[in-house]
């Protein structure tokens, strides 16, 4: 199978901030608000870039929302920036009524996104937050699977027009994919061809997906790996025909089942083409504290559990 | 006949549009449209620099308007209208199936006027406020009007935006509340009291004008200068608090919050307009 390199282990977020800088030199219509988490959303080259253009909202997630909704109407491109948790579930009418129906340019910067964000426990670990994004009309739900893609990401979600959600993390991850890639919004991509299962993987779960590939492998197993980088809208074409090739799938993401991007794409395969589909994800329970790796690994979030998963996909058939 | 009395005509015909378009629609909201008609009628018709012929929803190069009670759309909708943004026979579609005039506010119609959804309280201000900052980042003069409800200010979110316009110096906003005491479960006083709206404004950083009689053209109008001049003196945002009645100009639905969220049945509505004079012609 082809090998993806690591070139070091680094935060999303980190990718966010760069790619928002960069961004923010290109146009000079790309204006950041952020709510108290300027730091750890990692915005603050851009606020020190572009001082006038930067706007501190103060620990009042919903005023911002709306302020860069009201922002937006004269041509500024607006990156708003919190956790996951309070850029969703906390602000969700507001979301709904002045961004996705009102259809308004604004970009949701959604950093510490699931379980990952670790030792600050299940207050601040959205797990529901793609379930919610994906429900909105017109909403873009994006969710970059390491450093360089976000970046790309974030670039590609400031020169596209309309709402997007972009999800990213805390911790730092394997950087595989090409430094300086373009980033294609509604593309899904393979990294792996193969035949027995198809892996749909998206996050920092791609990489753990490519771990599991190389394990089935050993076994004699070949496993598709495509990285769903923009789960809405879902590149049914590609899914589609990978499934056809492979005859069962596996999902993995950092999220619950209930929602999820698992449950998106098994959505379209029960209408299209029903086959044996294993969720890895977390199902119907709250996160807690502790160090990510060991998160993701109590919660069944790793490549082990997504080799499991596909043995028992390919059972299924 | 002179300006002022061409705006109370004005007004008056709007009152009737908006019984007229409610009780067409068997629901509505007329209590707060009818509080707030002189104030929207105003700025519609005499204090915002805007052209309907080239308004667009960036709201560049005009001044703009938001309601963030968007349960008034009545009252925005036949404002809108009367000023030339659509065609007044419109407004009998208020609420229908396939109308552009939703029960709220919305954009995905297409109706011209509107620049963002309302009706969830408490959002149009901070809205409003994203508005004013990009008219300010482009270094445009135009200002933005933004009306609240009373009722409406019991949402935490105004006083983030309260706070945050407050914070960020935003100059170039006036907002208006129409006080008119009332909301859908009774006064507001009743409902979550203490008010102290005027004493809350001030005391997160923004300029107040009280307009004692906010259904009166003259003293709108006066607070607007008013209004205008503490912009340019303090660069702060304005609140100019009006002191209103909910159902104003029809005796029965006067002072009442049985009104806020009812339509009245034809024959009450006919009651009603008896109480108004057709001054531009019933759409």
């Amino acid at each position: 199978m082809k090998k993806y390199i690591d070139t070091g282990k680094k935060d999303t977020r980190s990718g966010f901030g760069e790619g928002l800088l960069e961004l923010g030199k290109q146009m000079d219509n790309v204006v950041a608000l952020t709510a108290d988490l300027k730091g750890s959303v990692k915005m603050d080259a851009f606020a020190k870039e572009f001082p006038q253009r930067f706007f501190q909202c103060g620990i009042a997630e919903a005023n911002m929302v709306n302020t860069a909704a009201g922002l937006s109407l004269s041509g500024k491109v607006p990156f708003i920036g919190t956790f996951a948790a309070f850029a969703t579930g906390r602000v969700y009418d507001q979301v709904r009524m002045c961004v996705s129906y009102s259809e308004t340019n604004v970009k949701i910067a959604a950093s510490h996104a699931g379980i990952t964000l670790g030792e600050d426990g299940a207050t601040h670990q959205i797990l529901e937050d793609i379930g919610l994004m994906r429900m909105l009309p017109g909403m873009v739900v994006i969710n970059p699977c390491d450093f360089n893609q976000t970046k790309a990401a974030t670039i590609a979600a400031g020169k596209y027009t309309g709402p997007v959600y972009l999800r990213f993390g805390r911790p730092s991850v394997p950087n595989f994919t090409p430094e300086n890639q373009e980033f294609v919004i509604g593309k899904a991509i393979l990294l792996n061809e193969g035949k027995d299962v198809s892996i749909f993987a998206t996050g920092h779960l791609v990489w753990e997906a490519l771990i599991a590939a190389e394990e089935l492998e050993k076994e004699g197993i070949s496993a598709e790996v495509i990285n769903i980088a923009t789960i809405k809208p879902l590149d049914v074409k590609v899914v589609m025909g990978s499934v056809n090739k492979t005859g069962c799938a596996v999902t993995a993401e950092e999220h619950f089942v209930a929602g999820g991007m698992g449950e998106m794409i098994a959505g379209v395969l029960a209408a299209e083409k029903p086959v044996p589909v294993e969720y890895v994800a977390i199902n119907d329970r709250f996160g807690q504290s502790g160090t990510p790796s060991e998160l993701m690994k109590a919660y069944g979030l790793d490549a082990e559990h997504i080799v499991a998963a596909a043995k028992k996909a390919i059972k299924r058939k | 006949m002179s300006d002022i009395q061409k705006l109370k005509d004005t007004a008056t015909q709007i009152r009737r549009d908006i019984l007229r378009m409610v009780t067409g629609a068997a629901s509505g909201h007329p209590g707060g449209s009818l509080s707030s008609t002189d104030v929207v009628t105003a700025l519609m018709f005499s204090v915002m620099n805007h052209d309907p012929k080239t308004w667009n929803r960036s709201g560049k190069g005009a001044d703009m308007f938001f309601l963030s009670c968007g349960h008034e759309s009545p009252l925005l909708y036949s404002a809108l209208a009367r000023r030339g943004y659509f065609d007044v026979k419109e407004l009998g579609t208020f609420r229908k199936l396939g109308s552009r005039l939703q029960g709220h506010p919305a954009t995905d119609t297409g109706l011209p006027g509107i620049h963002i959804a309302s009706g969830s309280l408490g959002q149009g201000l901070s809205a409003a406020v994203g508005a004013a900052l990009g008219k300010r980042l482009d270094k445009e003069p135009n200002l933005v009007y933004v009306l609240v409800g009373d009722g409406e200010s019991q949402e935490g979110q105004i006083w983030e935006a309260a706070e945050f316009a407050s914070h960020h110096k935003v100059d170039n906003l006036i907002a208006f509340t129409d006080w008119n005491g009332q909301q859908i479960d009774g006064t507001t006083e009743e409902v979550i009291g203490p008010d102290h709206l005027d004493q809350r404004w001030r005391a997160f950083g923004w300029n107040v004008v009280v307009v004692k009689d906010g259904n009166d053209m003259e003293q709108i109008l006066s607070a607007v200068k008013l209004a205008k001049e503490l912009l340019a003196a303090d660069h702060k945002p304005v609140m100019v608090m009006l002191t209103t009645v909910m159902g104003k100009g029809v005796d029965f639905m006067e002072g009442t919050c049985k009104w806020h969220g009812k339509a009245p049945k034809p024959e009450e509505c006919e009651k009603a307009l008896a109480q108004l004079k057709e001054t531009l012609g019933d759409y």
